[in-house]
């Protein structure tokens, strides 16, 4: 298999950016006369921009938006406003054979392996089914060699190729959405969640498959996942999701070692950490109250309702994720610092 | 650890009346259309007045098997309880009615579950949930259980509860759903707490308040836990033993330092390394090779030993005994120093 990163194509250059991405799914009331009566703003004005051949980390606990964010840009969901572009290209405004041009290089692996693979197809049918919309990728004659070829890449067996899905355990049949998304030869994957649903033992399979999978062909991840300790392993820059918003993003070290936005100081100081030493040392933030609801966010600072160093001004006036004093990668809070000796 | 002594004998029986619960031996297997899956071979453990037991395992392990027999809520058909004992303050509750065991439920032994949207029932008010326990098995009238209620959400740390009293589980965030769980399974006051994996579908900060509830409430109450988790790190922040368990057995049991120090057990060592860890950078992941084995075709030998670095011919011909080593730990491997050796290094 040959990757698909030609010789133009310089590692760390822009891929994907996005520019103030906003999905407002409608909440309507009545039966016959229909009408709206809010919204609930599921994405909210997200920017960022992918490198060729970088992780992206999207880490937010659930109902921050970050799953919706991977359905806008698989074109799954059509944006309330903002834009795309892909390599160049106007993400959203692409149709007909252009926009197949553009899935062809993003494709998407989902959270569960049980429901995301049709349970009356044959491994084969399923890994080759992006041929029959993309006959040129693969002519009718060779689509067979192809599916074992990417059945060896992610580590199954070819001769399982004419296997189905429930012959195939957790861990493997996350190695067969993965194969499915390399078919086209991509260079952005889009992982949501993508070990969440799998035990400890083969969530580690899995993620160093990626990680060998994006070294070989030159692939962008954008990871989408809820668990920190598996962002900071895989990701090379992390974005924070807190409420359709982006609150902090940076480097990993930035986010992990030098975090400036209050949100995130809790986030990391709540995962348990698997050393019963460190027990006593860690003080947690804890955060009080629940998530407000995205159909009703709060004025100014999204999180100043559960922030402790909220103030007036964080009610009146939403802070922007831009640099701030206390560290250079952009943050969204009137009061960045970095919190002494983070866990 | 030099001085540790290894004798290869079973776990050791415990004198009588010597702890609040103690399985010994359990065997469960269930009877399918495609064959017999044993699911627990052999468990025992055991749990003191006050203290907090991890059990730990990934799915299919017999984790939860084992507590829904301890709490008399297996399925019968099609899971059969083969043999074994599951004693409570000296007395076997497998040898007990099923009247007697009502009154252990929920008075001695308390269970709470991951999913709290589907332990609860859509259709009633919370209050009356948390209430029913206690009007049923108390004989309270409507307004003394109104006021229990109301006092148990109150110690669960549910902000307004009398005002929410009347509220669905729909009504409730995922948190507060699982404190409401909580409130119920203390409503009898019992000794022992079984939290099955009760942080699992929730969010870190979220998680966070819940095992911090928890462990409070462990403490103030007095009781017993008996957290089942597959969360190494949840683990490490509460417990004060864990068993860790592979194919319906207990392949490890140690105090929480020990284990987390040097596993003793090539699976437990596996585990522990193939988890990425936000304290540590630039890590690299080790996996455990292969797949947890079919329970209907669980391999000769140790069960682990398809899967294991250390295996030799005799993981494959005999199955291992619980080797007891020197600081009160147990491993179920024939190499069990030799991989605790390994770890300490």
């Amino acid at each position: 298999m040959t990757a698909p990163a030609s010789s133009t194509k310089v590692r760390g250059e822009t891929i994907l950016s996005v520019d103030n991405l906003v999905k407002h799914f409608p909440i309507s009331q009545g039966v016959v006369f229909q009408k709206q009566v809010g919204a609930v703003r599921a994405v909210d004005g997200v920017s960022f921009e992918l490198r060729r051949g970088e992780t992206l980390g999207v880490v937010g606990e659930s109902g921050c938006g970050k799953s919706t964010l991977a359905r806008l840009l698989m074109r799954l969901e059509t944006p309330t406003s903002g834009r795309a572009t892909l390599e160049g290209k106007d993400l959203f405004s692409a149709s007909g054979s252009e926009l197949r041009r553009l899935r062809r290089n993003m494709q998407m692996v989902m959270q569960d392996p049980y429901t995301s693979l049709n349970p009356r197809m044959t491994v084969g049918d399923i890994i080759g089914e992006p041929f029959e919309i993309h006959p040129d990728a693969a002519p009718k004659g060779s689509r067979d060699r192809r599916v074992q070829e990417l059945l060896d890449v992610v580590g199954l067996n070819p001769e399982h190729i004419n296997r189905y899905p429930h012959q195939f355990s957790g861990g493997q049949r996350q190695r067969i959405g993965i194969a499915r998304a390399l078919a086209l030869r991509p260079e952005i994957i889009v992982c949501d969640e993508p070990v969440s649903a799998l035990d400890v033992s083969i969530q580690a399979q899995v993620i160093n498959l990626l990680e060998q999978l994006q070294d070989e062909f030159g692939l962008s991840y954008i990871f989408i996942a809820h668990d920190l300790s598996v962002v900071r392993h895989i990701a090379d820059r992390v974005a924070v999701m807190y409420l359709g918003k982006i609150v902090e993003i940076g480097t990993e070290d930035e986010i992990y070692e030098r975090a400036t936005h209050p949100y995130t100081q809790a986030l990391l100081s709540a995962v348990p950490v698997p050393d019963p030493e460190v027990r006593n040392d860690r003080t947690i933030i804890r955060l009080t109250g629940d998530v407000p609801s995205p159909a009703d966010p709060p004025s100014g600072c999204r999180f100043r309702t559960r922030c402790w160093k909220a103030q007036d001004i964080c009610a009146t006036q939403e802070p922007h994720a831009v640099p701030r004093a206390a560290d250079p990668h952009p943050s969204a809070c009137h009061y960045a610092e970095v919190r002494p000796s983070l866990p | 650890m030099s001085h540790s002594v290894v004798q290869p004998t079973p776990a050791s029986p415990t004198p009588e009346g010597g702890h609040l619960l103690d399985v010994r031996d359990l065997h469960v297997e269930f009877r399918t259309g495609e064959g017999v899956a044993k699911v627990i071979n052999g468990v025992s453990y055991h749990l003191d007045a006050g203290e907090t037991l991890a059990v730990l395992g990934e799915s299919g392990s017999g984790k939860s098997v084992t507590a829904q027999a301890i709490m008399g809520i297996l399925d019968t058909p099609p899971a059969v309880i083969r043999s074994g004992q599951i004693l409570y303050q000296g007395r076997d509750l497998l040898k007990q009615s099923e009247e007697q065991r009502r009154q252990v439920r929920g008075k001695e032994i308390a269970m709470i579950f991951q999913d709290a949207l589907s332990a609860l029932n859509p259709t009633f008010p919370v209050g009356w949930q948390i209430g029913e326990t206690l009007r049923q098995r108390e004989g309270m009238s409507k307004s003394d259980a109104r006021r229990r209620s109301v006092e148990l959400m109150d110690l669960v740390k549910i902000p307004a509860a009398a005002k929410r009293l009347g509220d669905y589980p729909h009504q409730f965030s995922g948190g507060m759903r699982q404190r409401v769980m909580i409130a119920m399974a203390l409503a009898m006051n019992p000794k022992v707490l079984i939290a099955d994996e009760p942080t699992t579908a929730l969010d870190v900060t979220v998680q966070a308040q819940i095992m911090d509830l928890l462990a409070d409430l462990r403490r103030d109450l007095n009781m017993a836990m008996i957290l089942i988790t597959h969360d190494l790190g949840v683990v490490a922040g509460v417990a004060d033993r864990i068993a860790v368990m592979y194919a319906g057995r207990i392949v490890e049991h140690a105090d929480v330092r020990s284990l987390y120090r040097a596993p003793a057990h090539p699976y437990t060592k596996g585990l522990l390394e193939s988890i990425p860890r936000m304290d540590v950078r630039g890590q690299q992941l080790s996996t455990i090779k292969g797949l947890p084995p079919n329970l209907m075709r669980i391999p000769s030998g140790c069960p682990f030993h398809p899967r294991c670095p250390y295996v030799q011919q005799v993981c494959v011909d005999v199955v291992p005994h619980d080797l007891v080593l020197g600081d009160g730990r147990t491993s179920a491997c024939h190499f069990a120093q030799e991989v605790r050796d390994d770890s300490a290094r």
